[in-house]
């Protein structure tokens, strides 16, 4: 369908080696300066629910991350054709066909992955990450840039849910990927999992200790407070 | 593209000649202002078309494979509720065909509670009979408690063997939760009413509250629980809270899903529904009597 000739080719090719250290930065950007999920605070349902497995949220990051490259990508190939009424539809329209193709590919080759991450792959439809970068970054850069700027932000989201993860399995079920690593009273070993963590609302608490952390060391991540507080009256002065 | 029957030469230049005309075409909306209602209506039609094309495309390649993973997925259902593998060694797909050997399927008429061959039973499907105008019925309102409308008027029954004996019997099962009809097995001893264990293939209740009816756990609760009170009539239900097995009655009772009254209760029913009268209970009330034909 698409008729790429090979001048365009070439622009793409051209495209790359001009900005090379562009490149570098929209993909290093999104991993802690501008991470989607800790300063961004974006794509957080998904962070809650599909973390309590190392597995599973490894296939989320995988497919997240796909789609949102795939998604910026062609999105950026049509940008200049897309009317502004209709362009949040075409870009939902895009955006859904890839995840419902990511979706029939765990269907066919990982079942049992899909079947655990139900239906939270069709919700990468509405995870605010693909539709933040097709519509802030997508819309205005070429494909290239765009591709590589969904990967980083994809990467970004995907460094957060996987810390959230191993955290949460390890401490929750005392395993990594599967595997036991701190073999469990259930099991006849020593180790008392925190059934907290294996519940969604434990990813909260991980997802803000994180945040504080990165604001901690980079504090130019702090956002202003929207207003100050005024000091009240003080008992010096008087009528 | 469209097929032409004509001659070679002139198919190539009607070929060139529709070629022509798309590029001309394309050149047009090109043109067209972005915000210009025909390029609106091109571009949402075209989006449209390829996106169609994308995904119609993947599913149709990728259908085989997911059906026969499917199918791999039911088959370790059925082996793992009987406890004939366990769970870890189910994403073994041989493990799971050579512990299918030991499992006879055979069909029973749900109302007579007998053996049938009235239909082949490797092509049989529960969930297309039941839509079926011959082969499946409507349930009356007041009996429907486990709120499926519709069920099938034959089943298949899984009997496994060992060394020749009836081990346990599998029986198909369904009902609807919260959000979903969740099909699953109920794996009774060779007693007929002695659970051995239960697992649901398709189900879409909330995960982590409803959706925990697969937690390997929480099913483990089910075994040796009894599913026939003294009266005969099915008394296994989900209580709320924790079941305290000191208590008289506690083997007619399963841990309730926290946070899922609804999915609790729609397994219940489904119990109650499955093994009483209209369910399998004339099936059941034969075989542990031993008067079946042809039963083991």
């Amino acid at each position: 369908m698409s008729a790429v000739s090979d001048n365009e080719v070439k622009g793409l090719i051209d495209e790359i080696k001009d900005n090379q250290e562009e490149l570098k930065q929209v993909v290093r950007e999104p991993l802690v300066d501008n991470n989607p999920i800790t300063l961004q605070v974006l794509g957080i349902c998904s962070a809650l629910a599909v973390t309590s497995q190392l597995t599973t949220t490894l296939t989320m990051c995988i497919a997240l991350t796909s789609v949102t490259a795939f998604s910026s990508a062609s999105i950026s190939l049509i940008r200049n054709h897309i009317p502004s009424s209709i362009r949040i539809i075409v870009q939902m329209t895009i955006i859904a066909s890839l995840v419902i193709v990511v979706d029939q590919i765990l269907k066919a080759f990982a079942y049992e992955i899909a079947k655990s991450l139900s239906v939270f792959v069709g919700l990468i439809i509405t995870n605010c990450i693909v539709m933040g970068r097709a519509e802030a970054y997508a819309m205005k850069n070429p494909p290239i840039m765009s591709f590589f700027d969904g990967l980083g932000n994809g990467l970004g989201y995907s460094l957060i849910l996987i810390i959230v993860a191993v955290i949460r399995e390890l401490l929750g079920s005392g395993s990594l990927l599967g595997y036991t690593i701190l073999p469990t009273v259930q099991n006849g070993g020593w180790y008392v999992p925190n059934g907290l963590l294996l519940l969604p609302p434990s990813a909260f608490f991980i997802i803000g200790l994180l945040i504080w952390c990165f604001r901690t060391w980079k504090p130019e991540q702090v956002e202003q407070p929207d207003f100050k507080i005024m000091p009240a009256h003080s008992a010096e002065g008087g009528h | 593209m469209s097929k032409n029957d004509s001659p070679m030469n002139s198919k190539n230049n009607t070929v060139s000649g529709l070629k022509q005309k798309l590029d001309q075409l394309l050149g047009k909306i090109r043109a067209l202002g972005n915000d210009s209602l025909e390029k609106t209506i091109a571009v949402a039609v075209g989006v449209s078309l390829f996106c169609a094309v994308f995904v119609s495309l993947s599913a149709v390649a990728l259908r085989p494979l997911q059906v026969s993973n499917k199918k791999l997925d039911i088959d370790k259902n059925i082996v793992t509720v009987a406890g004939l593998i366990s769970e870890a060694e189910a994403s073994d797909g041989d493990k799971v065909r050579a512990a299918l050997q030991s499992i006879e399927t055979r069909l029973i008429d749900l109302d007579s509670g007998e053996y049938t061959d009235v239909v082949d039973v490797e092509t049989f499907n529960a969930r297309k009979a039941a839509g079926d105008p011959e082969l499946g019925l409507i349930i009356p309102r007041k009996d429907d408690i486990a709120h499926i409308k519709r069920r099938s008027k034959l089943s298949k029954v899984y009997l496994v063997k060992q060394n020749g004996q009836l081990d346990a019997l599998i029986l198909p099962v369904n009902g609807y939760g919260l959000w979903s009809t969740m099909y699953g097995f109920l794996a009774l001893e060779a007693d007929g009413e002695t659970v051995r264990g239960i697992n649901f293939y398709d189900q879409a209740e909330t995960p982590g509250l409803g959706g925990e009816v697969v937690n390997p756990r929480w099913r483990g609760l089910w075994k040796g629980k009894k599913v026939f009170g003294s009266d005969g009539e099915p008394a296994l239900r989900l209580v709320k809270g924790n079941v305290d097995p000191s208590k008289a009655g506690s083997e007619y009772q399963v841990d309730g899903l926290a946070g899922a009254t609804l999915t609790s209760t729609g397994v219940s029913n489904l119990i109650k529904y499955w093994m009483g009268q209209n369910g399998f209970g004339p099936f059941l009330g034969k075989f542990k009597a031993k008067t079946l034909e042809g039963a083991a």
